[in-house]
């Protein structure tokens, strides 16, 4: 079977579990007495597992097979989760996660995982002895095990004339309702008889939690084959056995012997290969299950899908600003009353469509608790990571660039800014350090704050630095505000941690920071007390796709500048213009501003002689600034933003296009080329 | 197969005096001519942008690329949009005449120069009765690190 057309749902599935277990395996740190959550990961790696198999990945099935059996341990309460058992798993997770990313980018998923499944063994056999409970149900064999009570019912219903039978049910491989069957099963039977046990347990059955193949204990007066009758009408049924068992020979003590558990377990792990392939089904069904669980009703789209669904809708919009053009025109009430009908629809569809793109920060947040607690083992201190409205929308395009500078700044936070155990009782602080990753929404953006309760930063320590390595100047550094200060953190080549760590680098970092989020037209500023912590502040435009820009006219073109780079627009008097140095300048609130004439960066062919007021611009790069010269501001407008094709590529001091309501193409402005 | 192997389908235009042929496989669409967005600093040849139902598409005078004079669009001046490996470029031609089956064996090496196009744009020459063909290589045409006739 060609599997190649799953890979991709795969691949992505996979992740999607991966993070699961990561997620609940930080949760069962915290509170490891809790059964539910083991329950969740076990059903993720159960998943997991199967669908490996099926993939042919047998090394990762393999793996996750063991990390399986001690997860089983500790459902059973027969293994004790402690800190270092979790390292243990969480390293098959990231060795899981590692085979997962090698196929995704066209490997064979192989990995050496022998250590860690040597480890995970060992951690399963440790805690052998203490084994009391009911094997796996996904033990190849299945066989009934009986409890004291369930012997004393068998004992108590064989006086009254009861015989008792196993009766060994299979279904058939495509059976889509198991559960209806079960119950089918079952109710055959307890019109002649009673059930008295089944395995796996109802509730399991009733979940369609299990194989093909389930066990129950009947007790009935009618013969073996009768029953077999009743069960066998059942359709899709495959296989049934029934027989009868002499309830003096049982004994609750022998049937439940450890040793036999053990070798059950055992043989578990060698039939693995055999068992993967039964679970193919099973795999399926508790990954429906689990969707069900979550009660999300979503569908996964193409991101092409929708960016064409977008082209389409915007050339919708460029249509209905013609119609009603034309119905203007017309004066033709019906015709005006369609066309403002059609006009709501449309706009309500834009904010769907907008909508649709948008991604919670969630997808980039929950790698984070994970990294967080690596890093404070690593380093020796205790932190807890609060998040805070993960549930923040951002476009996809941000989503995809923001991942690695949030790595940066709360490995920066939990390296340099939290203290160490010591260091903080003696502060008088409580010993657990607490970062908060914050997201939130205001006007049209969102903002992404990372706090900490740590050292905060030393004014005198960044300074001496910055002296140091030739940042600033001595008589500059007085001079500087606190804001100003900190603002030099992000220069690069600065590093302040007295030792350097392979955490947070060696201060290459937080330059490469600023200028990732100010290439997605976001600013990022530090607030920070000494002794009581930082906070790094992120702002962020909602989306890359869509965004505000000034339009301006130049003789008859109309360009459009990014609202994020302008300061503020003004109308000066020719005689106002300055000359330093072969360049025009202007004394704007003080400052001197260089002038560009668009005019003639663009080549803008003269149609109209220009009057004696010139609409300025003031547009900045970080803290240089400019004034580009246009004719006229025709005003502000959210708009589309495009790319100019693979043709024209790197188009000076153009970023790329738009398409105005009236179809025609506006380019924007790259203020960061203009200003050097 | 055989017949499509023996024959290639091919939009036919004019520039000037001459008829150029481009594989139809490569034309997307045809297009009247509409506003077109100057984009700064770029080539002469390149004339600009347009909305093509959507999507931003550069746009390349031929007559401008092949060093023909240029003359003012009319009713006949088409736009031919193109596409090769992941660009989409719109042509501008002087018209769109015709989509032809050319027999494969008529199609002939070209001739050293013809008129003012250099040899290197055309792929060979065909001849379909009276007319004489040019095909056009349209990976050179739309070369970018061709000298710039700015």
């Amino acid at each position: 079977m060609d599997m190649s057309q799953y890979l991709e749902i795969f691949i992505d599935e996979s992740k999607e579990h991966l993070q699961t277990i990561n997620e609940q395996l930080l949760e069962l740190e915290k509170s490891p007495d809790d059964l539910s959550i083991v329950n969740e990961i076990f059903r993720s790696a159960h998943t997991l597992k199967g669908m490996s198999a099926t993939m042919g990945f047998e090394d990762l099935a393999n793996l996750t097979h063991q990390m399986e059996n001690v997860l089983d341990g500790i459902r059973n309460h027969k293994i004790v989760v402690t800190p270092e058992l979790l390292d243990v798993v969480f390293r098959a997770v990231d060795d899981l996660e590692a085979m997962i990313n090698s196929i995704a980018s066209g490997g064979d998923g192989k990995r050496d995982v022998r250590e860690v499944v040597q480890q995970l063994k060992q951690i399963e056999q440790g805690d052998v002895p203490t084994r009391k409970t009911e094997p796996p149900s996904t033990t190849p064999t299945l066989t009934q095990t009986y409890g004291e009570f369930e012997y004393n019912v068998l004992q108590h219903s064989k006086e009254q004339g009861f015989h008792t039978y196993e009766i060994h049910v299979k279904l058939r491989a495509d059976c889509l309702l198991k559960a209806a069957r079960v119950f089918m099963v079952f109710d055959a039977l307890n019109q002649v008889g009673e059930v008295i046990k089944a395995n796996p347990p109802v509730e399991l059955l009733e979940e369609e939690k299990f194989d093909q193949e389930f066990v129950v204990t009947v007790v009935s007066k009618q013969s073996a084959e009768q029953l077999y009758a009743q069960v066998s009408k059942v359709s899709e049924v495959e296989e049934v056995t029934v027989t009868a068992i002499d309830v003096d020979k049982l004994r609750p003590s022998e049937l439940t012997p450890p040793q036999l558990e053990v070798s059950q377990t055992e043989a578990a792990v060698t039939a693995a290969k055999e068992e993967q392939k039964e679970e193919k089904a099973e795999g399926q069904k508790e990954e429906k299950e689990q969707h069900k669980a979550v009660a999300n009703k979503t569908i996964r789209v193409n991101i092409e899908r929708l960016d064409i669904l977008m082209n389409l809708f915007e050339e919708l919009v460029i249509d209905r600003g013609r119609l009603e053009q034309i119905s203007r025109e017309l004066n033709h009430p019906e015709l005006h009353e369609t066309v403002e009908r059609m006009s709501r629809i449309s706009s309500d569809l834009q904010n769907i469509i907008l909508n649709m793109r948008m991604v919670p920060v969630e997808t980039v947040f929950n790698r984070f608790p994970r990294m967080v607690r690596q890093l404070a083992r690593d380093l020796g201190k205790k932190i807890n990571l609060e998040i805070i409205g993960a549930e923040t929308e951002l476009d996809r395009t941000v989503i995809d660039e923001i991942g690695d500078p949030l790595v940066h700044l709360l490995r920066n936070a939990i390296d340099h800014g939290i203290e160490m155990p010591e260091v903080r009782r003696a502060k008088g602080k409580p010993e657990e350090g607490t970062v908060k990753l914050k997201a939130y929404h205001s006007g049209n953006h969102v903002f992404i704050e990372i706090e900490d309760d740590g050292a905060g930063i030393n004014r005198e320590k960044v300074l001496q630095k910055a002296i140091n390595k030739g940042i600033i100047s001595q008589q500059n550094a007085a001079n500087l505000t606190d804001k100003q200060v900190y603002e030099l953190i992000f220069a690069s080549g600065f590093s302040t941690a007295d030792k350097i760590s392979d955490i947070s680098g060696r201060g290459v970092g937080l330059d490469v920071v600023k200028s990732t989020i100010e290439s997605l037209g976001g600013s990022v500023t530090i607030d920070s007390q000494e002794g009581i912590g930082s906070i790094f502040s992120i702002q962020l435009p909602l989306t890359l796709s869509i965004i505000s820009v000034m339009l301006v006219e130049i003789q008859q073109e109309k360009y459009a500048i990014p609202l994020s780079s302008i300061i503020e627009t003004a109308i000066i008097r020719k005689e106002d213009i300055l000359h330093a140095h072969h360049q025009k300048v202007i004394d704007f609130r003080g400052k001197v501003v260089p002038l560009l004439f668009l005019k003639e960066v663009f080549d803008v062919p003269v149609v109209k002689e220009e009057d004696d007021f010139l609409s300025v611009v003031i547009v900045r790069k970080g803290e240089k600034m400019a004034g580009l010269v246009v004719d006229s501001f025709i005003g502000q407008q959210e708009v589309v933003l495009k790319s100019l094709g693979n043709y024209l590529t790197s188009v000076f001091a153009i970023s790329g296009a738009t398409i105005l309501g009236d179809g025609q193409v506006a380019l924007i402005i790259d203020c960061n080329a203009l200003i050097k | 197969m055989a017949n499509q192997e023996s024959e290639l389908k091919v939009i036919v235009f004019q520039l000037k005096n001459e008829e150029y042929a481009i594989p139809v496989q490569q034309v997307r669409s045809i297009e009247k001519v509409q506003h077109i967005t100057r984009v700064p600093r770029t080539p002469k040849f390149v004339k600009g942008v347009i909305n093509l139902r959507g999507v931003v598409t550069p746009i390349i005078d031929l007559r401008e690329r092949f060093g023909i004079e240029a003359i003012p669009f009319n009713e006949q001046t088409r736009i031919i949009i193109v596409a090769l490996d992941d660009m989409e470029v719109g042509l501008i031609v002087d018209a769109a005449n015709d989509v032809l089956d050319l027999p494969v064996k008529s199609i002939e090496p070209p001739p050293e120069v013809i008129e003012a196009v250099e040899a290197d744009y055309i792929k060979g020459v065909a001849k379909v009765g009276k007319r004489l063909l040019i095909l056009l290589h349209l990976e050179k045409v739309l070369e970018k690190s061709t000298p710039a006739t700015v």
